[in-house]
């Protein structure tokens, strides 16, 4: 099939005017061909007799495709038309790039990433950057930020950034249990007065605002921390400093398995319909992926409870650089010694795990009893 | 050095190019016997003779055409276009010869060619005679294009053009014939593809060439009483353009804003401005500005005109956005 | 078998006239090569061939001397052969080619040759008609008795280029030789369908041009008018119009199925082929016999040969080359 027009890359052999055995010369039309710049003639270029049609009239078929064969006087055979490869034409070489001005001692950081150091409380000049001529990027400035409350035991190659986070995590566990002496206390609370209270509380709300328990039991873990505050520190490579403010991170299971503790931000100082918000958005962000680094690396203490999961205690892992974990598991109905006489009561095991280089049995059993105490009184949280 | 006009700096150099070189000569319309539509011309038909003034019909695809001809015949035509709005006529054989002849060719030919035009608005001449195009030629890959803002560019940058063995074409801004300055007649040609700081300063960079120089320095005075000190770059040639001149004074202040008479749309600013973002996004520390003519053809009316060119104020104004609500 | 509508001229010299025939061998072969290269792909873009039209290029260029200026349209392989630029050049330039006459860059429309003069080439109608006027206006001012002959169409009588370039030229008295070829056709459109004023001699006579038509079928009265035309353009009396006859028996280009015109017109006018024509004549005066054709025809066919095989052979430019010959001086 000839190439006929400018940018023709198959044609449709409309009719062939010779058959085979019909003599052809130089300059003959043998067939037409429809482009689509209408019905083109095809001539041949040499002198002898077709010896076979190869195309059928009503085919389309691509160009260079050989038509015909035609036996040349001398005998030897001339396809119609398939072209001869040429010599192969030069690769591209690479693009100049244009040119660069230079600020001296100016960062090459981009607008975007400038805003999200900022948010994310990073030093860009301590990034190394990734992005044109070694620029600061946006994801250099995350994971900077996820970096520097927990770095990685290997490196992260994670599809996604939730999966990534998991990986830090799991790396920082394997970690703590390496470097951290754990110390574990448990103790069980009746929860009687607080499951009353709540029940009463929340027939005074509209359901949107209802409590739950775990509402209670942050409020109590932030109080208790308030008189034992070596608690709610931070370990900074050879001693722990306790913290100003009392962020609690919750633990949160995702879908598809992994667990993350974002913060619940100045946990004492919010009322319980505070933390129940902070809750519930905590736990839709953290499950659709939306948590900030930030929320990531702010916690002094973590807080796990796996009560809906139905398991009565939990002992859990230290996060580093937080020196405690507080455990809580589900509220269940035991028998209860009241003034020598048994009787069937809500109790809730709660546990304390904690650093020993930080704190002793002695502190962390006061923390405990701290925070049996405040669920007594559930009205003053 | 003497204090002449644009208009006259524009004459000597013509001049001396038609005095030092027999194979220079003039062609255009009305530049014999008239004196010039500007009278820049003045005075040369008697001085030189029809042989080397030559007014020509109006037929600007031919005469520009032939001076394309003349010159692959070993003149050194310096073609006057009468304005920029008519060399819309002429521009199969400035984009399909002046510019292509010796690439298609293969590097045999070159086309030793001077265009000169008056462009610009500001006079009330309505839509069809206030174009300022040389963006669009700016586009061209073969031709060159300057603007001189200064009686002393428009000498140096005209002996230039005459020197140089590809296309040449100056933008000679109408407003401008008349502004007086300081000019070297002995000085030698200029260098076209260089830009000149024309005030130096710290708090932006205003870029801009031709008839909106002045209006830039303007600005940068009003600014001043306000303690903001602008830099202010006469780009003088825009193809090739001086880039290495435009990245250092964003490299200094760190803000740009670009002045140009052309419609903002496609604009030769966005040139400017795409070339600012390419090699100096990490100086900037906000966009770069745009001061341009507004999306109308220009009109009639003297406040409408006034109001669709770019003012001293719409530079001050823009300066002071790109200070004030990012810095 | 002589054409009985033109009167008999007397006979050539030999030599020329087996020259002149060869020359239009010459074309018609090589047209015919790119014909085919063209299908194989080996060409690419657009290719205009001057099939019928040999005599026009090969008789004017016999009055054109070494020195006069050349230019043409995008159909200008015939004046590029005649004028002398070798075949391996134009079919390399054809190939896109380091060794083709435009270095690859111009292609089938674009042929320069500045040693010969011959400026092109250009694919605009109508285009290069003031390119001519302006090189004839350099030969005016410094005093060269010299000819620029200007080849163009009956479609590019109808762009204004064409009227502000005759005025232009017979303003300034300046010497160029336009040729028409007249070929019937711009592009698809008949002359009758664009020229309210089909006779190209009144249009130059509208500008004080004198004007002369030939049929341009006929190598050597193509030959004749045109040495005549020159001859009063070189004695310095102001441009020539000669309006050349003639027809092109293939399509405008590679891609035309030709919906505009009969194939019956095509037939009568391949009756008047001017390479036949030509050899009947030769035949009649005896100054040719088949020994004599066969060896032009092997030469010809030698020399379309070494043109393909100098293209097949030739270079790419590199591709580092690309932004070259776009300035005469590197930018530094």
């Amino acid at each position: 099939m000839p190439i006929l027009t400018v940018d023709m890359t198959a044609g449709t052999l409309t009719a062939w005017r010779k058959r085979v055995g019909d003599a052809v010369k130089r300059g003959d039309i043998i067939a037409e061909v429809e482009t689509d710049k209408g019905l083109i003639d095809v001539e041949v270029f040499t002198t002898g007799v077709i010896e076979r049609i190869l195309v059928q009239a009503g085919e389309t078929v691509p160009t260079g495709t050989v038509l015909a064969v035609i036996t040349e006087e001398a005998g030897t055979q001339v396809f119609v038309a398939r072209p001869v490869p040429g010599a192969p034409v030069p690769a591209a070489p690479p693009a100049a790039p244009p040119p660069i001005a230079e600020t001296p001692g100016r960062p090459r950081i981009s607008p975007l990433a400038r805003k999200v150091a900022a948010e994310l409380r990073v030093d860009p000049a301590s990034v190394r950057g990734t992005g044109p001529g070694g620029a600061v990027t946006r994801d250099d400035i995350e994971r900077a930020a996820a970096d520097r409350a927990q770095p990685p035991a290997r490196p992260v190659e994670a599809p996604d950034r939730q999966a990534r986070m998991r990986q830090l995590i799991g790396a920082a566990m394997a970690r703590s249990k390496r470097e951290i002496p754990h110390y574990y206390l448990g103790t069980t609370i009746d929860m009687s007065r607080a499951m009353t209270w709540l029940a009463e509380e929340n027939l005074k709300r509209p359901v949107t605002e209802r409590l739950l328990t775990g509402a209670l039991l942050m409020k109590a873990t932030a109080l208790a921390l308030r008189e034992v505050p070596e608690l709610n520190a931070v370990w900074r490579g050879a001693e722990a400093v306790p913290s100003p403010a009392i962020h609690i991170g919750v633990a949160i299971s995702l879908r598809g398995g992994g667990l993350v503790a974002p913060a619940l931000h100045d946990a004492d100082r919010r009322s319980l319909g505070e933390l129940m918000t902070g809750l519930r958005d905590l736990v839709r962000r953290a499950r659709s992926g939306g948590l900030r680094s930030s929320e990531l690396s702010d916690p002094t203490i973590t807080v796990t409870s796996l009560g809906e999961q139905g398991v009565e205690t939990v002992f859990g892992i230290i996060y580093p650089p937080q020196v405690a974990i507080v455990g809580f598991g589900r509220v269940v109905e035991r028998p209860w010694v009241v003034q020598g006489r048994i009787e069937a009561r809500p109790v809730l095991a709660a546990t304390l795990s904690a650093d020993h280089r930080v704190s002793d049995g002695h502190r962390g059993g006061l923390f405990l009893a701290a925070v049996d105490r405040l669920l007594q009184e559930p009205g003053a949280l | 050095m003497i204090k002449m006009t644009y208009r006259d700096a524009v004459r000597s150099a013509l001049r001396e190019a038609l005095r030092g070189d027999p194979r220079v000569f003039l062609m255009g319309e009305d530049v014999g016997r008239y004196g010039g539509c500007f009278k820049v011309t003045y005075g040369l038909l008697e001085e030189f003779g029809p042989e080397r003034v030559r007014d020509t019909p109006l037929s600007e695809s031919t005469f520009l055409g032939a001076g394309v001809g003349a010159a692959l015949g070993g003149m050194r035509p310096i073609v006057e276009i009468m304005t920029v709005n008519f060399s819309l006529l002429a521009m199969d054989q400035i984009v399909n010869n002046a510019a292509t002849l010796r690439h298609m060719s293969g590097g045999q030919l070159s086309v030793p060619l001077v265009v000169r035009m008056a462009t610009g608005a500001g006079r009330q001449v309505a839509a069809q005679h206030s174009h300022s195009l040389e963006g669009w030629y700016a586009h061209i890959p073969g031709i060159k294009v300057v603007a001189p803002a200064t009686p002393a560019d428009a000498r140096g940058l005209l002996l230039a053009a005459l020197h140089d063995p590809d296309p040449v074409f100056v933008f000679e801004h109408s407003a401008l014939y008349g502004i007086d300055g300081e000019v070297d007649e002995g000085a030698a040609p200029d260098v076209i593809g260089r830009a000149l700081v024309r005030r130096r300063g710290d708090a932006a960079s205003v870029i801009t060439y031709g008839g909106c120089v002045g209006k830039a320095l303007q600005a940068a005075d009003q600014l001043a009483a306000d303690g903001i000190e602008v830099e202010v770059l006469d780009l003088r040639s825009l193809r090739p353009l001086d880039t290495s001149a435009i990245l250092a004074s964003v490299a200094r202040t760190h803000r740009a804003v670009i002045v140009d008479e052309g419609w903002r749309t496609c604009s030769f600013a966005a040139e400017v401005s795409a070339q600012i973002m390419e090699g100096g996004f990490y100086s900037l520390d906000a966009p770069v500005g745009r001061v341009c003519s507004a999306e109308v053809p220009i009109p009639y009316a003297k406040h409408m005109e006034d109001a669709a060119l770019p003012q001293v104020a719409g530079i001050v104004h823009a300066v002071r956005e790109t200070i004030g609500s990012h810095g | 078998m002589i054409d009985s509508g033109s009167p008999v001229p007397p006979p050539p010299p030999r030599a020329h006239a087996l020259e002149l025939l060869s020359q239009m061998l010459l074309v018609r072969r090589f047209e015919e090569k790119s014909a085919e290269l063209y299908t194989l792909g080996k060409i690419r873009g657009f290719l205009h061939l001057y099939i019928g039209e040999e005599a026009v290029a090969v008789g004017a260029m016999q009055a054109l001397t070494e020195d006069d200026g050349i230019v043409a349209t995008y159909r200008e392989h015939g004046q590029a052969l005649a004028r002398g630029i070798p075949a391996g050049a134009l079919m390399a330039e054809m190939y896109g080619k380091a060794n083709g006459c435009s270095r690859g860059r111009g292609g089938s429309m674009h042929f320069f040759d500045v040693a010969r003069r011959f400026y092109g080439g250009h694919a605009i109608v109508g285009g290069g008609l003031p390119v001519a006027v302006g090189l004839a206006l350099a030969d005016r001012m410094l005093g060269r008795p010299r000819v620029t002959a200007c080849f163009f169409g009956d479609g590019a009588v109808a762009e204004g280029e064409f009227h502000e370039s005759l005025n232009l030229a017979a303003l300034w008295r300046l010497p160029v030789l336009f040729l028409c070829e007249n070929n019937l056709y711009a592009m698809g459109t008949a002359l009758e369908r664009h020229q309210a004023q089909p006779d190209m001699r009144l249009k130059a006579q509208g500008y004080t041009i004198p004007a002369e038509a030939v049929d341009g079928m006929d190598v050597l009265a193509v030959e004749d008018a045109t040495l005549r035309a020159a001859a009063a353009v070189r004695r310095g009396d102001g441009p020539f119009l000669l309006e050349i006859r003639t027809y092109r028996f293939r399509a405008h280009s590679m891609a035309d199925p030709e919906l505009y015109r009969a194939k019956e017109e095509v037939e009568q006018w391949k009756s008047r082929d001017p390479i036949a024509l030509f050899l009947g004549r030769l035949r009649f005066w005896r100054l040719l016999d088949d020994a004599d054709l066969a060896a032009i025809d092997a030469r010809v066919a030698g020399q379309v040969d070494e043109a393909v095989r100098f293209a097949e052979a030739g270079p790419w430019e590199p591709l580092e080359d690309l932004c070259r010959d776009v300035y005469t001086r590197v930018q530094p």
